[in-house]
């Protein structure tokens, strides 16, 4: 089943030079499936997550065929219905939980506000609720943390938190913006695979918007390689290592690998061509 | 002979210990790497030598010279080096290339500055385009090469690199890496590499340092690593997360 | 070279030269600025105060201090006074041309000492911390704790009424906003890695002080000194209205304002139009100073 369809987007933004087209021409399809979108920084790749949900900050501009989600095209709605969408069928999960969570509310209070916006629930069986998604999230002490401040809680811990707040309202696709970039290694991956358990448990679509290939490798079902705003190469998750696309190929050689000792690195040679090169299918 | 001598090194914020005797040594041309998490204290360790992190114990001797307290003379910053994290932050965003670069050539003491200047940019492979553009019309990319070459004005001995990478995409990353491994060839230099990236680390370094809350847990080569004779669980699970 | 090359030059990613980089630098400064209208309002009415503070003596009718007791009090328009006659009968437009000159006085002065000792007490202050920090900042909130009129009309009545006693008396109550400000973005600056790695080339603290702090936190104050320049003016205009600023028969508007107070109901436009004047100037520094927020911001520009 589709959920999102997303056909010739085009993200611009006037800059005094002329416009900048952060994202050219993109479509893709997600269903109720992990997807991936892959690059460096500058490909797009956030600009794609965040037009889907009109995000872009004035002056740039969103222009595309559709965006539709469940039969409806996103961008005929109004900012209000916009906003319903946002909270309650796609959710953002942003890279730095400490800039999304309200330094002055107990966790506990975010969170149930969050709930109680979505549900009509009394306070109590909204915290039970609440309890409840921080136990999903793999938290320990559900009750201490309910009462705790942002600010008491680890980088690993916020994002969790984000990841439960966002969950709440049940939506139908989540959008996970580098969502552990800023955490460390031996955490990012208990973090996406908490996240990626809940996503498969309720049949979501997940776009997982990341710069490191191996954790969209190993967390994804499908991936879209971006590309100076065009995805230049889609592939399944799983033969991700046998990409076929020079750029693509480039980044995986580009890493340092243990098992692998190089006197040098390979380095990216750029080549002007794949800022046009239409997409190359290798499903 | 020996570069950089850390013994029983202590360091603290305010009431709080961000690293605990700690003991290293570095011989001259050689590579260590520390590795570990954040608040590990792999970066203090890294302040503490350069005296940007005051309130330490243990002694730190730097190519034979003892350090104390926070005060480094001339002599010191012009043998030890260091380059910063974030590319976005350690270059004033305000003053362009060139004077990023002249004003470090003039500090340490060098003559023909305009001529050296140009040198370094070549050195670091930038070309003279770039000399007098300002950081914010720079990549990533660009600024680490101009915040090496601003270590590199002193010709210095020692270059200490904060995670170097961290912030760069992987296709730079690649670039910085090749022409720091190139740097330290053409000059003899001696590097420590802090960074929480394990491949990274045991692609530049000889030695590595695996810590974890302020002690080091582990010492060994990298070729060790390489080979899985890791012996403490911390270093494995680092070693499982990483690949 | 032709129009075309010369902005190609001027908006180059890549400058060739010092001079096409600070140039360039400049060149955009004011294309950002003379973007937003209100800005440019602004900067076109203080420039016109500049102009017209320069030519005063060509373009006042009369001569602001002559007395004409039969023409008192002449409403607008009358014979060739356009702005009418104050109480002994001087020419208000001429009075007001030659204010203009008063205030730009009152201006120049107070923006040459408040901004430059907070900045150097505050970046000192910020940047060695410990004793220093404290006695600089211990002496700014003694100057902080008392309101700002009242701790200026002591220093002019200590001083004396006159116009420049009442700008240093404002000077000295000016200075520990700037102060507080200069020291709280320095104490950000202080740890930010480009300033430890310029102390790691060797560099002393003068140096980061004048080098690398002043440039970062100059233009905030220039912000903040062009949007409390509204009130320096007013604080003047007061002390000038109270009597103890510039003394009759100066032009001084608030002193022309105060004169006109005894006549506000039969002769309005005594006390309105220097009022008014007044009005216009702030309003013009306020415009002036949101624009330069958004030109001098150094957050700006930095990611890209």
């Amino acid at each position: 089943m589709t959920l999102l369809t997303v056909n010739d987007l085009w993200v611009r933004f006037p800059t005094r030079q002329g416009i900048f087209a952060a994202v050219r021409g993109i479509s893709f399809e997600l269903g109720q499936e992990r997807l991936g979108i892959v690059g460096e920084s500058g490909s797009g790749k956030s600009m794609t997550g965040r037009s889907i949900l009109q995000l872009i900050r004035k002056p740039g501009q969103v222009q595309a065929a559709e965006i539709s989600f469940q039969g409806r095209n996103l961008l005929d709605l109004s900012e209000r219905e916009m906003r319903s969408v946002r909270g309650n069928e796609i959710s953002m999960v942003m890279q730095d939980p400490k800039f999304s969570l309200n330094p002055v509310m107990t966790i506990g209070a975010q969170l149930m506000e969050a709930y109680l916006q979505h549900n009509r629930d009394n306070r109590q069986s909204a915290r039970k609720k609440c309890i409840e998604m921080l136990n999903a999230v793999s938290l320990r002490d559900p009750e201490r943390v309910m009462n705790a401040y942002p600010h008491e809680m680890s980088g690993g811990m916020g994002q969790r938190i984000m990841i439960a707040m966002m969950l709440i309202p049940d939506p139908k696709i989540l959008i996970a913006d580098e969502p552990t970039s800023a955490l460390d290694v031996s955490v990012q991956r208990q973090v996406l695979s908490i996240m990626d358990k809940l996503v498969r448990d309720r049949g979501m679509g997940l776009i997982f918007i990341s710069h490191d290939l191996n954790l969209v490798a190993e967390f994804c079902d499908r991936v879209l390689i971006m590309y100076a705003g065009r995805i230049v190469e889609s592939c399944l998750a799983s033969k991700l290592h046998e990409a076929k696309h020079p750029y693509t190929r480039g980044l995986l050689n580009a890493l340092p690998r243990l098992d692998n000792p190089r006197a040098h690195l390979e380095v990216l040679q750029r080549q002007d061509d794949w800022m046009h090169a239409p997409l190359e299918q290798t499903q | 002979m020996t570069a950089i001598n850390v013994q029983n090194l202590d360091v603290w914020f305010g009431s709080v210990s961000a690293v605990r005797s700690v003991s290293f040594s570095v011989a001259q041309g050689q590579s260590v790497g520390l590795v570990g998490e954040s608040g590990s204290g792999k970066s203090t360790i890294l302040r503490a030598i350069t005296g940007l992190a005051p309130d330490w114990s243990g002694s730190i001797q730097a190519l034979g010279q003892d350090l104390h307290g926070a005060a480094r003379d001339r002599s010191f910053f012009k043998k030890v080096q260091m380059v910063f994290q974030d590319p976005y932050a350690s270059l004033h965003p305000r003053h362009s290339v060139d004077q990023v670069l002249s004003e470090a050539l003039h500090l340490q003491g060098m003559d023909a500055i305009s001529k050296r200047t140009e040198k370094l940019l070549d050195d670091v492979g930038l070309g003279p385009r770039f000399r007098f553009r300002y950081p914010h019309q720079l990549s990533g990319g660009q600024r680490q090469r101009v915040a090496i070459a601003r270590a590199l004005a002193g010709e210095p001995e020692v270059l200490l690199l904060d995670e170097p990478t961290s912030a760069l995409d992987v296709s730079v990353q690649a670039e910085i890496l090749n022409l720091l491994t190139d740097l330290r060839a053409d000059r003899g230099l001696t590097y420590i590499m802090v960074s929480h990236d394990l491949p990274v680390v045991a692609h530049m370094c000889d030695n590595l340092a695996v810590m974890q809350n302020g002690s080091v847990v582990e010492m060994m080569t990298a070729d060790a690593l390489r080979a899985h004779q890791a012996i403490e669980p911390y270093t494995r699970e680092l070693l499982a997360a990483s690949t | 070279m032709s129009e075309q090359t010369l902005k190609q030059w001027l908006l180059s990613d890549a400058p060739a030269s010092r001079m096409q980089a600070r140039v360039a630098g400049l060149y955009q400064g004011w294309l950002r600025l003379t973007s937003n209208w209100m800005t440019l309002t602004g900067l076109l009415i203080l420039t016109a105060l500049v102009l017209i503070a320069a030519c005063a003596p060509l373009l006042a009718p009369h001569d602001p201090f002559d007395q004409d007791l039969l023409n008192r009090l002449k409403p607008i328009g009358f014979d060739d006074h356009y702005l009418g006659t104050d109480s002994l009968g001087r020419d208000i437009l001429s009075r007001l041309i030659y204010g203009s000159r008063i205030t730009l006085y009152i201006v120049a002065l107070v923006t040459l000492i408040a901004p430059v000792v907070g900045l150097l007490v505050g970046t000192v202050a910020g940047y060695l911390g410990g004793w220093a920090d404290q006695i600089l900042m211990r002496t700014t909130d003694v100057f902080l704790a008392f309101p700002r009129l009242v701790l200026a009309l002591a220093f002019v009545a200590a001083l004396g009424p006159g116009i420049e006693n009442a700008v240093l008396a404002i000077s000295l109550t000016a200075w520990p906003p700037y102060a507080r400000m200069a020291r709280a973005e320095t104490l950000t600056i202080r740890s930010s890695e480009f300033i430890a790695a310029i102390r790691l080339q060797g560099a002393g603290p003068l140096r980061i002080i004048t080098r690398h702090i002043w440039p970062l936190c100059i233009s905030s104050l220039i912000v903040r000194v062009t949007l409390d320049m509204a009130g320096i003016i007013l604080a003047a205009a007061g002390l000038g209205f109270l009597g103890l600023g510039a003394q009759p028969p100066s032009p001084e508007w608030g002193a022309m304002i105060s004169e006109g107070r005894r006549f506000i109901l039969d002769h309005w436009w005594v006390a309105t139009i220097p009022g008014l004047a007044i009005f216009t100037v702030s309003l013009a520094f306020n415009l002036l100073g949101d624009g330069l927020r958004d030109v001098l911001d150094p957050k700006d520009g930095g990611h890209g």
